[in-house]
């Protein structure tokens, strides 16, 4: 079982023998891994049923849900940690989704395609046209990726609605992280991983 | 039929056998029996360890005649055998398959059509209610007489999948997995309204005569079939219907009378009278009370979640997308419940087209999903 670097960084993140929720789990990899080395415990949410299937086979509990409709079969707090991994680009009111994730988890775990990058930014002034890469081959008619914003468009929306950014990490899409990311994340960084929780 | 024209994956002949029960069973209504019998079906061994026992809880009109053929000239296997049966999704090599039929039914347990033996004449209309409770505690009783402690999957859709939820509060150390498919935590208050529709078809039969029909040459077949007429719309959603009979008449051609014109009419008339034959008007009153009765939050200040809280069970509940009877909304109350009260639990709403039948039917991914989830049951008791 391989996990992908942003994978690994949130794995990293959560303490052993914490409740997890993972929105839009995938095949369950994450989850997996996290009972097995890290003993947790919780739930994927996931609306794929191949992905369910997978799910099942890797023993991960799996609730069919479509995450545009909330989180409001569960309570305030009721996990250590609500993570989402790669989703929040395909969600059709974000800033909902991550209140309602500072709601039900203590802390919450995202990462998502950085529009920011160099690269997106250069297509986008050269050519005129919506940016395509690995993380984001589709095009602008067939992208499930609906909301598409960069670093500095996350942390304003974050301060806006009262969420407190309690760490920042960025890899690029080999998943891997240098100094020279870390001192330009938006304009470096494909792939951005943020762990916050709602402010008191 | 010879053995060899039948696959391979099929159970062949099978034999229901029979436990008898002695000493005085209490019943949730405060009634008593006095002695009474199960009929049930086994499919597979049952290994050495007593691990690998699964339970199949049937619905209203099922019984415990499940998979395989009674005599080779049997037009039809069990009810659920396109699951059961070797290398099939419930493998009979892996697991050992008990099916019982509940109490109060007509297919062998004791019920209406069984002489009482304190009067020494059938029970007919005074055979006590019974309910969900009162069969998961009989077939823990059958249970004990199989040698088996803890089942590893009981599996159950429809009203079998409330005896399901019902095992896993009254019994948490006797269940591993359950798995509760196309079912609800109780009836809405218009599944009530179609079983009193039903149940006042039959009374109201003139062969009736409160349920004392027994003796007599003419039963209340038109009541009863009137009851499987209403039941069967409801197990079927609008498009399937449409899809299948469409507004298609018998002879091509309005005839302006009350013979069956439409197909879906002479459909309706067939499948009740087919029921009529193999069911019991008592039973089925009877049955359809446990199914108005069933709900487990009752003795919980209406909370499923502090009903569930005694569960050990893993819990996988399934949905069908077109099933407007016990519709997915009704299966997301017993996953809410279960996730208020922590409990391990997997959700899917199978996408089909048949309505409440399609617990029944071997859609694909439906069986997919039950099949990975023994696959990884059998793995961990290395079965």
């Amino acid at each position: 079982m391989s996990l992908r670097t942003d994978q690994s960084l949130i794995a990293k993140w959560i303490k052993p023998n914490s409740r997890v929720l993972d929105l839009g789990c995938g095949d369950g990899t994450l989850m997996a891994y996290l009972q097995k080395n890290q003993h947790v415990s919780g739930y994927g949410l996931e609306i794929n049923e191949e992905n369910i299937v997978q799910c099942i086979h890797k023993g991960v509990d799996v609730i069919q849900t479509d995450l545009d409709k909330g989180l409001s079969e569960f309570n305030r707090e009721s996990f250590d940690y609500v993570i989402m991994t790669q989703t929040l680009q395909a969600i059709y009111y974000p800033d909902k989704l991550l209140k309602e994730m500072t709601r039900v988890g203590r802390e919450a775990i995202v990462t998502f395609p950085n529009m920011g990058h160099w690269k997106n930014r250069l297509q986008l002034a050269l050519t005129g046209r919506m940016p395509k890469s690995k993380t984001l081959p589709y095009e602008w008619y067939n992208t499930p990726n609906i909301h598409l914003f960069t670093l500095a468009d996350f942390e304003r929306l974050c301060a806006k609605i009262s969420i407190r950014i309690l760490d920042r990490s960025t890899v690029d899409n080999e998943h891997h992280s240098s100094l020279s990311m870390k001192l330009f994340p938006n304009l470096l960084g494909e792939i951005a991983i943020y762990r916050f929780q709602q402010k008191n | 039929m010879q053995k060899s024209t039948r696959p391979v994956d099929d159970i062949g002949l099978v034999e229901p056998k029979t436990k008898h029960f002695s000493g005085t069973l209490a019943l949730a209504s405060g009634s008593e029996l006095h002695g009474f019998d199960i009929v049930y079906e086994t499919y597979g061994k049952l290994n050495k360890e007593c691990s690998n026992a699964i339970l199949i809880c049937h619905a209203l009109s099922g019984d415990h005649h499940v998979a395989g053929y009674h005599t080779p000239q049997d037009k039809k296997p069990g009810w659920w055998d396109n699951i059961i049966g070797p290398n099939k999704t419930i493998d009979t090599n892996r697991f050992f398959v008990v099916s019982p039929n509940n109490i109060g039914g007509c297919s062998g347990s004791s019920g209406p059509l069984t002489i009482n033996p304190v009067t020494g004449s059938s029970y007919g209309p005074n055979f006590p209610l019974v309910t969900v409770k009162d069969w998961v505690k009989t077939q823990a009783m059958l249970a004990d007489k199989l040698g088996v402690d803890v089942w590893t999957v009981i599996i159950g859709g429809s009203l079998g999948g409330m005896q399901c939820l019902e095992w896993s509060i009254s019994y948490p150390n006797r269940v591993k997995n359950t798995f509760i498919i196309a079912a609800a935590p109780k009836l809405s208050t218009q599944n009530i309204a179609f079983n009193e529709v039903s149940r006042q078809a039959i009374r109201s039969d003139q062969n009736f005569n409160e349920g004392n029909y027994y003796e007599s040459d003419n039963k209340p077949e038109l009541g009863l079939m009137l009851a499987r007429m209403l039941g069967h719309i409801t197990y079927l959603s609008d498009d399937a219907l449409d899809e299948k009979f469409g507004r298609e008449l018998r002879d091509g051609e309005i005839k302006f009378g009350y013979e069956a014109e439409f197909q879906i009419e002479s459909y309706l008339r067939y499948q009740g009278r087919a029921f009529v034959d193999r069911f019991d008007a008592n039973s089925y009153l009877l049955l359809t009370k446990a199914l108005d009765y069933f709900d487990p939050a009752g003795d919980t200040e209406g909370s499923l979640s502090k009903a569930m809280a005694p569960a050990t069970a893993k819990f996988m509940i399934i949905s069908f997308s077109s099933d407007w009877r016990f519709s997915p909304e009704r299966s997301q109350e017993i996953v809410s419940a279960l996730l208020e009260a922590n409990k391990c639990v997997s959700y899917i709403e199978i996408q089909s087209t048949q309505g409440h039948d399609s617990f029944l039917m071997p859609i694909p991914r439906y069986h997919q999903v039950i099949k990975t989830a023994l696959d990884r049951i059998a793995k961990g008791l290395d079965l």
